[in-house]
Parts: structure tokens; C-alpha cells; sequence
């Protein structure tokens, strides 16, 4: 499977995830939330860049409990529970946004 | 049905011990284990790891696996605080045979004797072996 | 011409450098790759069964075999020759002819 952004097109899983992490450009992540009906705000990003720094020092997805809790670390309180990252990932916190941040599926997750 | 950012009930917890002996990259061992690992710590289980005989190899320091074109999964064992997996142990006798220390690995871990190591393997519920 | 047998297994789980290290004659060569690489460094307890053995091998180690595992030149066995993809080939074709130790 392969989706065009651009005129350019990426390889992905048959589940929407990228196959090579390093072709992962910024408009990749507008384009799969646009098919997903997503308008990306400042507050998508925080996570997606989040979880590309996540996986860059881990190699690894998180699982959703590790993600809310590193991202209340980082970002604050309020950001760091399950209930702000549902309401800006309803598909799934760490499925969701793991897929717009080019990352493979988390693993572990259901 | 509970809203998806509830958190669900509290299954049991049980004390896991994953046992790692192999060196990580001529087996497929290594990594299996980390997975499963991940899995079992996503699931807010007790997961004790020991590191013997050859899998004290695994957390060796200053991994590069470039130029074998296969992923270097050692970062990954640095995540596993994050995962409340804290519980790492080593084997005194398979580092020193293997001219290691501690200073030569990713992950700060406690180092035991045998009979300390077959104590903590008594007191698990689910041992599994890689 | 002399023979060049590989090792691809750990020297502290198998006996593969053993059996290889007691069929091989003299002036054959070495070359440890994969897990067999653990058997190149210094300070281990296999060290010694290798530095004897360069009395009669030459004995060379893969290096991107060698950096994968976290291990550099500073810990191979001094007299133990690093090599490179390159230099595997070059072993291939300087020796007669190869067996494989698996």
C-alpha cells in the first residue's frame, strides 16, 4: 500500500502506517489526518513530535500508559492524562498519533 | 461502557521473571524477549529481568549496527523505566567471565551471586526463559 | 592451501571453537563471525584458548560483526586481525577453500 502526497508517494502497511520512518515529512502527518477527517492544531503536533523524539532515543512506540506519563512530565499536568490525548486522538492516543508521526504500531497495543 | 480513556479494571498482577541468555543479534532471542517484555510491563504486570551466561551481551554499551543493516534495539532497554520495569538484574559470575562491568552497560542494574539469583527466580510466579 | 574455517557461535555457549580449533591444521585461518566474534576479546575466559591458538592460525574478526555488539578495536586480542566485508571476500579467495562451523 502506498499513499500520494504532493505527487509523492510513501509506502505503508496495510494498515496506513509508514513503511520507513526516515521518509517521514510533516505534510505526510497533515495528509493521513486529513483522511481521517483531522485538522492538525499546535496540540496534535506537540504530540507527534513528541513521540518522533520518543522513538528517536528508544526505537520503540510507547505504549499509551508510558505516553500520557512522559507527556505529563514534559508538556504538564493537564496534558498527561488519557482523556486530552482521547479527545485529540479519538482513533487511539499512541495508534493514532504513533501513525501520523511515521512511527510503526506501538507494541503491545490493541 | 466505559469512555476509552477510563482506565480499566485492575486485572491480577503476577510477578513475571524473564530470563535472558542469549547475545542479541546472531539469535532472534534477544528481541523476542523485549517484546514480550513490553507487553507483559503495558499490562502493569511485576516483571523482574535477569541478564546471564551470554545475555548480559544485550545491554552492552556502544552498540552500532549499521553496517550489519540490522535495527539496534539497546536503546530500547533505557525505555523500560518508563514502563516501571526497574527490577533489573545481572549475573556476577557471566559479566566477569566476559571481562565486563557495569560501567559497560546502557541500563544501571543490580549484579547477584547464584544463590541470590536462584532465590529471586523461587519467589516468581511466571518464569520464562529466552 | 590452507583451509579457512568460520565460527559463527558464542565461545561461552557452544563448542564450536573447540572442535574447530582441534581439526584445524596448522597455517589454516580463523575467522570469527556473528556471535563468534565474542571469542576476539580481551579479558575473557576463552582469551587464553585463542591467543594459544595464533601459535598455529592466523585469526582474523569480522569488525561490523564486532561494532554491532557494542565492541571495538581496543578490546580485540592483539595479534587478531579485523576485517571487513571486503576483507571476508579477500579471505575467501586467499585461502583453498572454506568450512563453514555452524
Amino acid at each position: 500500500m502506498a499513499i500520494e502526497v504532493n505527487g509523492k508517494s510513501y509506502d505503508t502497511d496495510e494498515e496506513g502506517y509508514l513503511a520507513d520512518l526516515n521518509q517521514w515529512e510533516a505534510e505526510v502527518a497533515t495528509a493521513m489526518a486529513q483522511a481521517d477527517g483531522t485538522e492538525l492544531t499546535d496540540s496534535h503536533w506537540e504530540v507527534i513530535n513528541f513521540l518522533r523524539e520518543y522513538y528517536e532515543e528508544y526505537q520503540i512506540a510507547p505504549a499509551v500508559r508510558v505516553l500520557t506519563k512522559a507527556i505529563g512530565k514534559k508538556l504538564g499536568k493537564d496534558k498527561g492524562n488519557s482523556k486530552y490525548l482521547y479527545e485529540l486522538f479519538p482513533y487511539g492516543p499512541a495508534k493514532q498519533a504513533c501513525k501520523y508521526a511515521g512511527l510503526p504500531k506501538p507494541t503491545g497495543c490493541v | 461502557m466505559a469512555e476509552p480513556w477510563e482506565d480499566e479494571p485492575e486485572g491480577p498482577v503476577r510477578k513475571f521473571m524473564y530470563v535472558n541468555r542469549r547475545a542479541p543479534y546472531g539469535t532472534i532471542y534477544a528481541l523476542e524477549s523485549l517484546e514480550v517484555v513490553l507487553i507483559a510491563a503495558a499490562f502493569e504486570q511485576d516483571v523482574t529481568l535477569v541478564f546471564m551466561d551470554d545475555g548480559v551481551f544485550q545491554i552492552k554499551k556502544g552498540q552500532s549496527t549499521e553496517a550489519i543493516g540490522v535495527k539496534n534495539f539497546s536503546p530500547t532497554y533505557r525505555a523500560l523505566e518508563g514502563y516501571d520495569v526497574e527490577k533489573l538484574y545481572v549475573s556476577r559470575e557471566s559479566l566477569e567471565s566476559r571481562g565486563l562491568t557495569t560501567d559497560d552497560l546502557v541500563v544501571p542494574v543490580q549484579v547477584l551471586d547464584k544463590d541470590q539469583l536462584a532465590a529471586l527466580m523461587e519467589e516468581q510466579e511466571v518464569i520464562l526463559s529466552f | 592451501m590452507a583451509m579457512l574455517h568460520t565460527i559463527n557461535k558464542s565461545p561461552f555457549e557452544r563448542r564450536t571453537l573447540d572442535a574447530a580449533l582441534r581439526h584445524a591444521v596448522k597455517g589454516s585461518g580463523i575467522l570469527l563471525i556473528e556471535d563468534g566474534v565474542y571469542a576476539a576479546f580481551d579479558g575473557t575466559i576463552v582469551a587464553d584458548k585463542v591467543k594459544a591458538a595464533m601459535a598455529d592460525h592466523e585469526i582474523y574478526v569480522l569488525g561490523p560483526d564486532v561494532s554491532a555488539r557494542g565492541m571495538s578495536e581496543e578490546h580485540v586480542i592483539n595479534g587478531v586481525k579485523i576485517v571487513d566485508y571486503d576483507g571476508f571476500v579477500d579471505l575467501v579467495t586467499q585461502y583453498d577453500k572454506v568450512q563453514s562451523w555452524l
